[in-house]
This record gives C-alpha cells, structure tokens and sequence, in this order.
C-alpha cells in the first residue's frame, strides 16, 4: 500500500490549527452575531455565510490576488519574512480559516441563541456581568453546538480541494494535502494508491463524526450538557 | 449589587412611578403607575396582560421605563429627570421570574451562590448552607433542578434570590403551579424571612384566592393602571372595572341602580329598568361600598342561572324572578335561551335538560340567580 503518509500529516495539522484558531475566533463572532442589535447586522451574517454558496475557487482566486506579491497585504508579508503568503502552509491556514467559517459560527450562533434568554435575565439580577452570564452560563449550555462547530470546521478543512489548490499549490510536505494526493494519484492513473488513500481518509472521518455524534447524542432523560466540563 | 458596606435604609420602603409605552399597530399598551411598597408583602393583582410583569421589570431593571423614578429608600434606581439608570446587575434587586430560571446545569447550591461571586469562597459557602437551611433544602445542595420537585425548584428560586441580600425582593407568580399545602409553607417560610429581613416583597398573582389567603396589602392593576388599593377586602368588595367582566365572559350585562343596602345581611338590593318604560326587575346582590341611588352594572353569566317550569321553594337563593320563554337555539351541544322577565336574559341549559321540562317559546318559567352570581361593576 502506498498511503501518503506524508500528505495525510499535513491534512490534520492543517485541520488541526484550523479548527483550533476557528474555535477562538468564531467563539465573539458568534457572540456578537447573536447578541448584537446592529441594524446592519445581516450584512456580516451574510458575509460569515458567503463560502457556504462559494465555489472554492472563487474565493481561491480571489485569496491568491490578495496574498500574491502584488497586493498590499501579499507585499507587507513578504517584507517581513522574506517569502510570500500564497503556496505557503500559513496561506493554506488563512484560506482554509476564511472557507471554514460559517461552518463554526453558524452552530455556535444557533447554540447561543437557543438559550433561555430567562435564564440570561437572571443571571443579570443576580450581579452577573454580561461577560460572567456568558462564561457561566451560556457557554456551558452550548457545549453540543460548540462541539458541532469545531467538528464540522475540521471536517471541512480535512475535505476541502478548491482553495487548497488555488492558494497552496502542490508543494509535498508544505501544502500537498489529501485530497490533492489523491487526485495526482488518479491523473497518474494510479488507481490503487489513490483508493488507499482516499479509503483512510473516508474511515478516519467517518470514525472522528461517530465518535463526536456519539458522545454529543441527546437521549431524552440525559441531559446534552453532562459531556462538558461545567466550571 | 449593594456591598456589604453599604449602610442599608432603616426604612427601605420602594418608591416607583412608571410610564412605559409600547406602540404596537395591533395592540398598543401603555403602563403608567405610581406606587410605594412599604416592607413587607405588597401583592399585585391583575388579569394577564394588565402590566404586572412589565412593572416588575422595570423595578428590576430589565426593562426601561419612558419616564418617571424608581427608588428605595434614600437609594435611586432610576430617575428619567436625571438621567438615572443602575444597571441590572447593580441594582441589588431579588427576582424570581414567572418559570423561575434556574441554572439547569448547576446544583442547587451552584445556584444558591451564584449571586455571591463577590464574596470568598468560605463566606459563599456559609452564606449559601445558611439560606438553604432556612428553606429547608439542604438535602438536595448536589441535585441539578431537573432532579427535584416543582415545590422545591421554587424554594431553590427564592433561596437564589434572597441570599445576595437583596434591597426589593419580586415575585412573579411564584405559587402558581403549586398546590395548596405546598404553597403555604413556602408562604410560611418567607414570611419567616421577611421577618428578619424587613425589605419590601412585590407578590405578582391573578388569582383571588391568593389575594385572600395573603390577606396583604393590594394593589389592582388593569390595562396598565392602578385601579384600586388597600386590603383584599376593601379591593375586592369594590365594584370591578367592566373590562374585567368582559374579559371574564358575562353574557347578561345590565345598567343597574343601587336600591337598599342590607349592611347586616352583607347584601343590596338593585333595580333594574325593565324593557317597557315604567317597569323595574329588583335583584339581591352582593355587598358593595356603594351608596343607594348610585349607579352600577350588574353582569349574571347564563351558565350561573338556573331555570324552573314551577315556582320553586324553599331555596337559598334570593332571586326567583318570573318570566316567559323567548327563543331556544341550538349551538353545538348547549341550548341558548332568552328568557323575558321585564328584562331579557340569556340561559345556557343542557339538550336533556331542554326535552325534560319540555321547555319551548312561550312557555312560563322562574329563573333562580345565587346573590353571589351577580357581579357588580362600575358603571
């Protein structure tokens, strides 16, 4: 078997941070999104929820011109460290950060706003600041959709293929991932690997959801928020 | 939150005027009352929908009044003239909300020092094993709410509430739910409190069996005013606005004016103009504080009268009143008379009890009416 062990590294470190850096970002934007009585609120909604409807390689594209040498942001990075960001594994990060995010904002939005705003009330009345109420008492009652977001986060950066290719190339060791392996491996009409391959990846993904699913499942006498830690 | 510091009023009675608007295309409404709440129980009565929970909210701060001031004792929470606002969480206020709001994934004693994050951790502790003592749930301190009875979650509410030593303590229907033999001895329990505890403690209820078995001050509120206060026999001996005899479904409504007060029978005695110029209808009513030749009106629901082909006898109700049939109609299962006795009455009556008496228009009958079926109201 000629698994690309290799590749496969990449793809959950590049899943890994990303999830990681979505989980701390994605935690106040969701806040935001949710508590906010911006009136112009919508329009940030529809720009967290833009990649859903995306093709990848439009939003590919459009990363590789902003991080490319050419633009502002591509010239300052490359002035600071001498390389650009594009076909670079922190460029990988940053599209797969951007591709990714409404697949973590969009649960931990839905999950904070599904607690009992009474519940909220009273944790004010209490002498709770708004930041304690979040801490104390929101946040342990999202645990499943924080769980949700960064699971979802992680299984689509561990699949994704436009952006990756736009942004990273196909540098081994640096920005060759899994999916782009496997699809070498079928242009190379080298069917075996690529099965070898994209079966590993199936099973691996397949065995992270069911376990996920499994520990977060709500059964109607077990309360969902017993799986997580609560101080 | 008042810190311990904080010398605490001698006389922490609360103070409130309030307007709040809310502009609505369907249903606007509007709150405006002013009150005070000496310490001890002040119970607020209305139907749903009159304001009650509104008014607690801004006494609590969740809500934000359009105008007016809201003080206790010496200590303002708000003041529109001078820009006044304390925050919630400043405010030192205890609430218990209507579904009470507890923590369902802290334990009882979790929830009880919830409000005590000031303090350290040993003197939370105390405090918290003190209060739950006192409301006698000390067994449950590992329980999450989900685990406990409804009479027990609302001891776990109160206990929440009152130990951060609150200055105002409100109670949106705290007992609804419960039974009888429960409620009273949580009753028992706070009023134990509030013995020690002299704060003022705003009990929201709609029901009058409450009211009575408070036996506090009242306040009545409707639509968003104070319609009367005082104690629950002079509140509810006085005439009630029409609104709520709407709301309560009278379907006999009659202009009435006060004939004799029977101050020893606890009864009085009203005339009602009767269809045809000249001609009267008395009926014995309950006791009012109201004075004879003033004007009323009485609402008699047709569930509430009885009908009878021969005169009936030796029965304790003080109205049997001649009259003859009118019309039957059949709606879904119940029959709608309209019986004329110088005025006409509608009488709700059963299929069968149609086809005993053989009843049919024309026919004679007495209708009986209870004193206590008929209900006064302003006119």
């Amino acid at each position: 078997m000629s698994i690309n062990w290799q590749a496969f590294r990449l793809t959950i470190e590049l899943a890994v941070v990303v999830s990681a850096i979505l989980f701390a970002i994605g935690l106040p934007l969701a806040y935001w999104i949710t508590f906010s009585r911006w009136r112009w609120k919508f329009l940030v909604e529809a720009l967290v929820a833009l990649p859903i409807v995306l093709p990848p390689t439009v939003l590919g594209f459009y990363l590789l011109v902003a991080l490319g040498s050419r633009s502002p942001l591509g010239r300052w990075w490359q002035s600071m460290t001498g390389h650009t960001l594009a076909f670079t594994f922190t460029g990988l990060v940053i599209g797969s950060i951007l591709y990714s995010l409404p697949f973590a904002v969009q649960p931990f939005a839905a999950s904070f706003s599904s607690v009992d705003c009474k519940l909220l009330a009273a944790s004010a009345t209490l002498g709770a600041s708004p930041f304690r109420t979040f801490f104390r008492v929101v946040l342990p009652l999202s645990v499943p959709g924080l769980v949700t977001g960064v699971v979802l986060a992680f299984a689509h950066t561990m699949g994704e293929f436009g952006v990756v290719l736009m942004i990273g190339g196909n540098i081994p060791g640096v920005t060759r991932t899994v999916s782009i392996d496997i699809y070498d491996q079928v242009q190379a009409s080298n069917y075996a690997a690529a099965n070898a391959t994209a079966l590993l990846l199936l099973v691996f993904c397949f065995a992270v959801l069911t376990a996920v699913y499994g520990l977060n499942r709500r059964t109607p006498n077990q309360r969902s928020w017993t799986i997580g830690p609560v101080k | 939150m008042p810190t311990p510091a904080e010398p605490k009023p001698a006389n922490p009675t609360l103070t409130a005027r309030i307007r709040k608007n809310f502009p609505s295309a369907e249903r606007a409404f509007s709150l405006e009352v002013e009150f005070g709440a000496a310490p001890g129980f002040t119970i607020l009565f209305g139907p749903s929908g009159s304001g009650k929970t509104t008014l607690l909210d801004c006494v609590a701060g969740l809500a934000t009044p359009d105008a007016g001031r809201i003080a206790v004792g010496g200590r303002v929470l708000f003041d529109a003239n001078a820009s006044t606002n304390v925050s919630v969480a400043k405010r030192g206020v205890g609430y218990v909300l209507q579904d009470l709001a507890l923590f369902p994934h802290l334990t009882v004693e979790q929830n009880t020092e919830y409000g005590l994050t000031h303090l350290p951790r040993a003197l939370r502790k105390e405090r918290a094993t003190a209060m739950l003592q006192e409301f006698r749930i000390e067994h449950l301190r590992q329980q999450r709410p989900a685990e406990i009875s409804g009479g027990e979650r609302q001891r776990v509410a109160l206990a929440r509430a009152l130990v951060t030593d609150p200055c105002v303590l409100l109670l949106d229907e705290p007992l609804a739910a419960l039974d009888a033999a429960t409620k009273s001895k949580i009753l028992d329990d706070l009023r134990r409190w509030n013995q020690a505890h002299r704060i003022p403690i705003l009990y929201v209820t709609h029901s009058r069996e409450e009211v009575f078995a408070l036996g506090e001050r009242v306040l009545v509120l409707e639509q968003g005013r104070i319609i009367a206060q005082g104690t629950p026999h002079e509140v509810l001996r006085a005439p009630l606005q029409e609104t709520v005899a709407q709301l309560a479904g009278f379907e006999n409504i009659f202009d009435a004016t006060v004939w004799l007060v029977h101050e020893d029978r606890g009864t009085i005695t009203c005339r009602l103009p009767g269809d045809k110029a000249g001609t009267f209808v008395l009926l014995e009513t309950p006791l009012i504080r109201a004075e004879a030749g003033s004007l009323l009106r009485v609402g008699i629901r047709a569930g509430d009268i009885l009908l009878a082909i021969v005169k009936p006898e030796g029965l304790s109700a003080r109205n049997i009143i001649a009259g003859k049939l009118v019309s039957l109609e059949r709606r879904d299962m119940i029959i709608f008379a309209r019986v004329n006795c110088g005025i006409e009455m509608e009488v709700h009556l059963t299929l069968a009890a149609r086809d005993t008496l053989n009843l049919m228009p024309g026919k004679e009958v007495w209708l009986v009416i209870k004193t206590h079926s008929c209900h006064l109201m302003q006119h």
